[in-house]
């Protein structure tokens, strides 16, 4: 394993930031902290990295226990959300930081600084200030800053979170690329659970301090262990004490055996995806997914009624 | 039209209380030409008062930088107890009237204080001698560099230094490599308002000075004993300093909110 935390805990005054917390990451993985805000997924980051000391428990990097162990030792490369840019260095000392500190040949800076610049692709952009640059700019060059040292794990603390929409779509998939380039085994903390299933091989849901399940995306998505994990890893209706996705929200014309009647109160045309809002002859609201060809063949309109259907129902005890 | 009534009461109220009266330092000086200036400024009084205005003003400077940006640190980045109390005590120079800074030195270090004894026995001369002129002078021009350092400190954060730290830098290494070039203009700006205060001031250091002169009170001193043309020339090589510390001032101001 290339982290394993064991049994973490940590307070902040009465705030219970992490809660006997175990987690074990292998070797050249792509992982997601995955929560809502306050759940834990940062300070179980800056734990890793050792910018924070955990109360409780233990921190094991590639075999070495480092939980007393300060930062600069610890061998991680960490990226932060607002970039933390040396801002009276230029890109290429931003850089060139931790070759410097440790007193690494000046052609050696120079060669593997270069390489690192190309790599996220600022070719160019060697001499200016993090300030000319622009935020995408920025992460990519605090990326390189943080590989340059060639860490065993590259933690990433919402690389993404100060970026508009377009370009961290646009980030991700270049992070996702790069990982399958450097193979450095990598956490990156997220609350965007979209974020985290198109960037991650492996997630761990946080919630509260705890890790709510780990898995693949799609282990996640199709068995989520709980009410928790099923409503933040995607949309979901809820339907007395079941759970349903919906997409797993089926719209009929007619009615047929376990249908049941529902009056349409909103269409939203999302491009290719349609949404319809539903409420139940049983007043239960819920919405549905479908596709753009299906909702025209159905010719749905607010203010209809139908019947829906549905399937893979979930109830969590 | 209000904005030249309001331009005019301001420049004309800059003229009647600074302008004027050192323009008249300039004209008093060299009314009778340039040589009674010169041989003022060659005076033996008047250099030894510069020497000792220098060093006084160099130590100062020297020991509240370092103290000031030491502070700065642990008040902004350190939590432990006391923090308040020693933020609050960083300003007490600027409340405190200088002569009663001298007189509480006095009472210190004076032959019956609590530490002059020691000081006595150990045949150190504090007061009325260049230790204590400049021990009243740290006190008072104390609180510039910690005042200038602290809100710079809190606006960049302790980001940059925590990436200092994940890429290898020591604490040590971090702070030269990183936080004090990021608060490099606070702290020439203090210092340059720390230089300001050192030189001018006369209350707290004529009370522990004894026979002993800084440039400041020698112009008192030739004042009253009718050399009114070396108290000229002391008075506008300070007046040309305070000029010079401003246009330095007007020059790192503008710097500092243009950088990155």
């Amino acid at each position: 394993m290339a982290i394993a935390v064991s049994q973490v805990t940590k307070r902040f005054g009465d705030f219970l930031a992490l809660d006997n917390v175990s987690l074990a990451i292998a070797e050249g993985s792509l992982t997601a902290l995955l929560g809502p805000s306050g759940s834990g997924k940062s300070t179980l980051l800056r734990v890793i990295a050792g910018l924070e000391q955990p109360d409780l428990g233990e921190v094991v990097l590639n075999g070495r226990a480092v939980t007393n162990v300060p930062p600069q030792k610890r061998e991680v490369g960490f990226v932060f959300q607002h970039y933390a840019a040396f801002k009276h260095m230029t890109v290429f000392d931003n850089v060139a930081f931790g070759l410097k500190i440790r007193h690494r040949p000046r052609t050696e800076i120079r060669e593997r600084v270069t390489e690192l610049i190309n790599l996220v692709q600022l070719d160019g952009f060697a001499d200016r200030y993090p300030a000319q640059l622009s935020g995408g700019q920025r992460q990519r060059m605090a990326l390189a800053r943080a590989l340059a040292v060639e860490p065993s794990v590259l933690l990433l603390d919402e690389p993404f979170g100060a970026l508009d929409a377009r370009v961290r779509v646009e980030l991700r998939t270049w992070l996702r690329k790069l990982h399958e380039q450097t193979h450095v085994t990598t956490v990156i903390v997220t609350h965007d659970q979209e974020e985290a299933m198109d960037v991650a091989d492996r997630i761990a849901v946080m919630n509260h301090g705890r890790i709510e399940q780990t898995g693949k995306p799609r282990d996640l998505y199709e068995h989520p262990a709980n009410e928790f994990v099923m409503s933040f890893v995607g949309p979901v209706n809820r339907l007395g004490s079941s759970f349903v996705r919906p997409h797993d929200v089926e719209i009929l014309l007619q009615p047929n055996g376990t249908s049941r009647e529902a009056l349409i109160e909103r269409i939203t045309h999302l491009g290719f995806e349609v949404r319809a809002e539903l409420m139940r002859d049983d007043g239960e609201r819920l919405s549905a997914q479908l596709d753009r060809e299906a909702a025209e063949a159905l010719e749905l309109e607010a203010g209809q009624i139908v019947y829906v259907r549905t399937s893979r129902e979930r109830v969590f005890s | 039209m209000r904005r030249l009534g309001l331009r005019s009461v301001a420049l004309g109220y800059l003229v009647i209380v600074l302008l004027g009266p050192v323009s008249m330092v300039f004209w008093k000086t060299f009314e009778r030409g340039f040589g009674p200036f010169w041989s003022a400024l060659k005076a033996s009084e008047t250099t030894t008062a510069f020497k000792n205005t220098l060093l006084i003003a160099g130590v100062a400077v020297a020991v509240n930088t370092v103290f000031g940006i030491v502070c700065g640190l642990a008040i902004v980045r350190r939590r432990f107890r006391g923090k308040g109390i020693l933020n609050v005590f960083i300003d007490l120079p600027l409340a405190l009237s200088p002569v009663v800074v001298g007189l509480s030195a006095f009472l210190l270090y004076g032959r019956s204080g609590w530490f002059g004894g020691w000081f006595d026995r150990h045949g150190i001369q504090v007061l009325f001698s260049l230790p204590s002129m400049i021990l009243v002078t740290i006190f008072v021009s104390l609180p510039f560099v910690a005042r200038e350092v602290i809100p710079t400190l809190r606006e960049i954060g302790d980001e940059q230094e925590q990436a200092a730290r994940t890429l290898g830098a020591t604490g040590w290494q971090t702070f030269w490599r990183i936080t004090l070039p990021s608060i490099r203009w606070a702290v020439i700006y203090g210092v340059v308002l720390t230089t300001a205060r050192a030189l001018g001031e006369y209350g707290a250091v004529s009370v522990v000075a004894g026979f002993n002169k800084t440039s400041t009170l020698q112009v008192q001193d030739y004042y009253e004993n009718f050399n009114v043309t070396g108290a000229y020339a002391i008075s506008l090589m300070l007046a040309a300093t305070a000029i010079l510390v401003l246009v330095s001032m007007m020059l790192i101001k503008p710097r500092e909110a243009a950088q990155p």
